[in-house]
């Protein structure tokens, strides 16, 4: 493999292990700061939830903020031109998510651990809320310089690079936005059913009943909130795709002959040599073109008339969207359910359905992993849709066989340290509550 | 008004800042220890650090991040051309911070000693790293017309490493001086002894690299042009004797603030030097990355300029309010209550 491959590779495992750890945060801070408030306004039996539920944030939290780092310095190790090239306009909301949202994150998180005798239980809960918004505010600012890759706005080619002419459109960029939102509400489905699978297991097990209710209740409402938002802005973000990468919509729905009122094949299977599908069944008329342009007559692009070189990798786009779709609509229900068995205090009469809460923590994960290889793969060919191909992004002075060692080093760090985070949640999660 | 000397500043400083403030918490990492008598003592050492590390660690992030957007140029060029230091670097950041977080995390001996070596080899190596990087970027890279020439043995030569050691030293002495007021007991005045002690180390380095850099490379010469840069260096001999002085009379949080003083005077010296090359070329200043070739346009520094005084002020407001909550050690109840002891 060269240099590219190699340093794609390595920004894939990397960017996916990052994001094993951030989209949690995201969630789990809110609720968090959610039980603690209750503390803080007099309950009592607040304060042992919202320490457990905080304990898990921070084992879970401390392996979101060093593999960070790995991200911000990948850019320049392995992505050289890209930076060169884009830097004038991209690092400005990276160098804001720094300065604006992670400095914040940091410092209250930090108080919050320690700080439990130094504040008042106002200012010790106020904390976890600062933590917790800036941690969707860093979320914010990088989806935003995500978004541009998507949809480059606000330059002007000069001087050999993309120079920042208005920052305003960067940060109206609707992409960006749509990313925003998508995204972290994808990190609240996940925290709704972190809560609500360690809920259930203690529930299964009558630990501490009364404590783990309330967390399941607050758990099922915000993962149910969470999945119907979810649901609707990737709605959302199906039309903007459609309109503005046309090849990534093609490809998410494998989309072969251009037509208008196009109708949706629930049964797809595309060939494997990128030429077409092989089964096509199932049709609803109009549907496809309802869903990419909120009208059923609207014209619908195929591959077909996207040049070869021009096209992202269909096959893994197509699975990995139809997936992530499906396990959507998996979590309305699912989390519905324990909405319903959480209002009538069911907990006894349904047991199988907490054993399948408990089994579900891992989905809302790889669905909010598919749903980034479907951004990220449905880009490709470039790193910057339709300014700088993916090829001309890389770093010329960096060798294969760097890549090689800093990739097996990522590889087998990781590793480790994913085993015993994780070995270290479930010990905690295990353990309950405080007295 | 020029934004990219603005923006030269700003970026010496934002590196400045996080040597003087990461450095503290680095040197706790590899060399607390020392300080501490027993499991306890060494729980209360690594944990004197534990409400600060991470906000420390952002200006890191806000250096980088101020590169790339400030000069992405150099950004793109450091850190591919210095690959695989870079990539020691990551990797040592990573674990000491995974090191600090799951120490406390399981009450067992092995456990906990286990993560307090790798806390402290790792913050090691992050000091030294940065003191081999900073030393090649005051020195002069081997850049060439078609970019780096050098290899990564020709990083490891005797200037660089001289100030990979200096590094080193600073970090040992104000970690040192930190844990003489914040750690529990007894290991308080063993720091301070341990200080003391290093001063001698660490003075007698600085004497050598200010030789060194005056004879040996080419950062005199900004300061015999404009005479009143050659206060940075006076400022940090100055604040480095008033540490010792301060230490010995027992005025232990004076002279924490004196080798902080000393540490940003010290580093600034370096940048004063270099300047206006961001990344000087050991071979022809002509092939130097400087601020006139390197910077982003006046639009995106004009912008950044105003980010950078809106929200710098309430960043260090932040930082300063954490300091003086936690001006008094934290209590072993208080340990216990935080789970990270």
């Amino acid at each position: 493999m060269d240099t590219l491959a190699l340093s794609r590779l390595q920004f894939a495992v990397t960017a996916m292990f990052h994001f094993l750890f951030v989209p949690l945060t995201l969630g789990l801070g809110w609720l968090t700061a959610w039980f603690e408030t209750r503390y803080a306004l007099g309950d009592d039996a607040y304060l042992p939830i919202a320490r457990f539920w905080g304990k898990l944030f921070l084992i879970n939290f401390a392996l979101g903020v060093v593999t960070g780092l790995t991200m911000e310095f990948q850019f320049g190790m392995n992505w050289a031109e890209y930076s060169r090239y884009v830097g004038d306009i991209f690092g400005a909301p990276l160098a804001i998510e720094a300065l604006a949202a992670f400095f914040l994150e940091s410092v209250f998180i930090g108080v919050w651990i320690f700080g439990w005798e130094r504040l008042s239980k106002k200012a010790h809960a106020a904390c976890m809320w600062v933590v917790a918004f800036a941690t969707n505010m860093s979320a914010l600012w990088i989806l935003l310089a995500n978004g541009w890759m998507q949809r480059p706005v606000g330059y002007i080619l000069r001087n050999g690079r993309a120079e920042m002419v208005d920052f305003g459109a960067l940060l109206t960029n609707p992409y960006g936005w749509l990313e925003f939102f998508h995204t972290v509400f994808g990190g609240w489905v996940i925290a709704g059913f972190f809560v609500l699978g360690v809920s259930a297991w203690h529930l299964l097990r009558k630990n501490q009943e009364d404590m783990f209710k309330k967390s399941f209740g607050a758990g099922a409402v915000f993962a149910l909130a969470s999945s119907l938002l979810v649901a609707g802005v990737g709605d959302m973000s199906g039309v903007n795709a459609a309109k503005n990468q046309p090849a990534k919509f093609a490809a998410m729905e494998s989309v072969w002959e251009t037509r208008t009122a196009a109708p949706m094949t629930l049964l797809t299977v595309p060939r494997l040599n990128g030429e077409g599908n092989a089964v096509e069944a199932l049709r609803i008329p109009y549907l496809l073109s309802l869903l990419a342009f909120h009208d059923p007559q609207a014209e619908v692009k195929g591959l077909n008339d996207i040049a070869a070189q021009d096209r992202p990798p269909v096959l893994p786009v197509f699975l990995s969207f139809r997936a992530m779709v499906g396990l959507g609509m998996l979590f309305i229900l699912l989390s519905g359910l324990a909405v319903l068995v959480w209002y009538k205090d069911w907990f006894a009469r349904y047991p199988r359905l907490l054993q399948v809460l408990v089994f579900a923590i891992p989905l809302p994960y790889l669905a909010i992993q598919l749903g980034w290889l479907v951004t990220e793969l449905g880009r490709q060919p470039w790193a910057v849709y339709g300014l700088l191909r993916t090829a001309d992004a890389v770093s010329k002075t960096v060798t294969p066989g760097q890549v090689w060692l800093s990739l097996g080093g990522f590889v087998v760090f990781y590793s480790a340290l994913g085993l015993v985070d994780f070995w270290l949640l479930a010990k905690y999660a295990r353990k309950g509550m405080e007295g | 008004m020029d934004y990219a000397k603005i923006w030269f500043v700003l970026w010496a400083v934002l590196w400045t800042a996080y040597f003087a403030l990461d450095g503290f918490d680095l040197g706790v990492g590899f060399s607390g220890w020392l300080a501490a008598d027993g499991a306890d003592e060494r729980g209360g050492v690594f944990s004197s650090v534990g409400p600060f590390w991470d906000g420390n660690e952002v200006w890191l992030i806000t250096a980088g991040g101020a590169t790339f957007a400030a000069f992405p140029p150099v950004y793109a060029a450091l850190f591919s051309w210095l690959y695989p230091a870079l990539f020691l670097l990551l990797f040592s950041l990573i674990a000491r911070g995974v090191a600090l977080e799951f120490r406390g995390k399981v009450a067992s001996a092995p456990w906990k000693s286990f993560w307090e070596r790798t806390a402290a080899v790792s913050s090691l190596l992050v000091a030294l790293l940065l003191g081999v990087a900073f030393g090649n970027i005051f020195r002069g890279l081997q850049i060439g017309p078609d970019g780096y020439a050098g290899t990564f043995l020709g990083l490891l030569n005797p200037y660089a490493l001289l100030t990979g050691a200096l590094f080193c030293a600073f970090f040992f002495f104000h970690g040192q001086l930190w844990l003489s007021f914040k750690a529990p007991g007894r290991a308080a005045d063993r720091a301070a002894a341990l200080a003391g002690k290093g001063w001698y180390a660490l003075a007698s380095l600085f004497a050598a690299f200010v030789v060194y850099s005056w004879a040996g490379t080419g950062l005199s010469g900004n300061f015999l042009e404009r005479r009143a840069l050659l206060l940075l260096p006076l400022l940090a001999v100055l604040s480095l004797g008033a540490a010792r002085l301060l230490l010995a009379g027992g005025r232990r949080r004076a002279a924490f603030l004196a080798s902080f003083a000393a540490i940003a005077t010290f580093s600034l010296t370096g940048f004063a030097g270099i300047y206006p090359a961001l990344l000087p070329s050991a071979i022809d200043p002509a092939f130097s990355l400087t601020v006139y070739d390197s910077a982003s346009s006046a639009y995106t520094l004009r912008l950044m300029t105003w980010v950078a005084v809106l929200l710098l002020p309430v960043v260090i407001a932040c930082q300063l309010w954490v300091h003086r909550l936690f001006a008094v050690p934290l209590s072993a109840a208080e340990l216990k209550k935080s789970g990270m002891y």
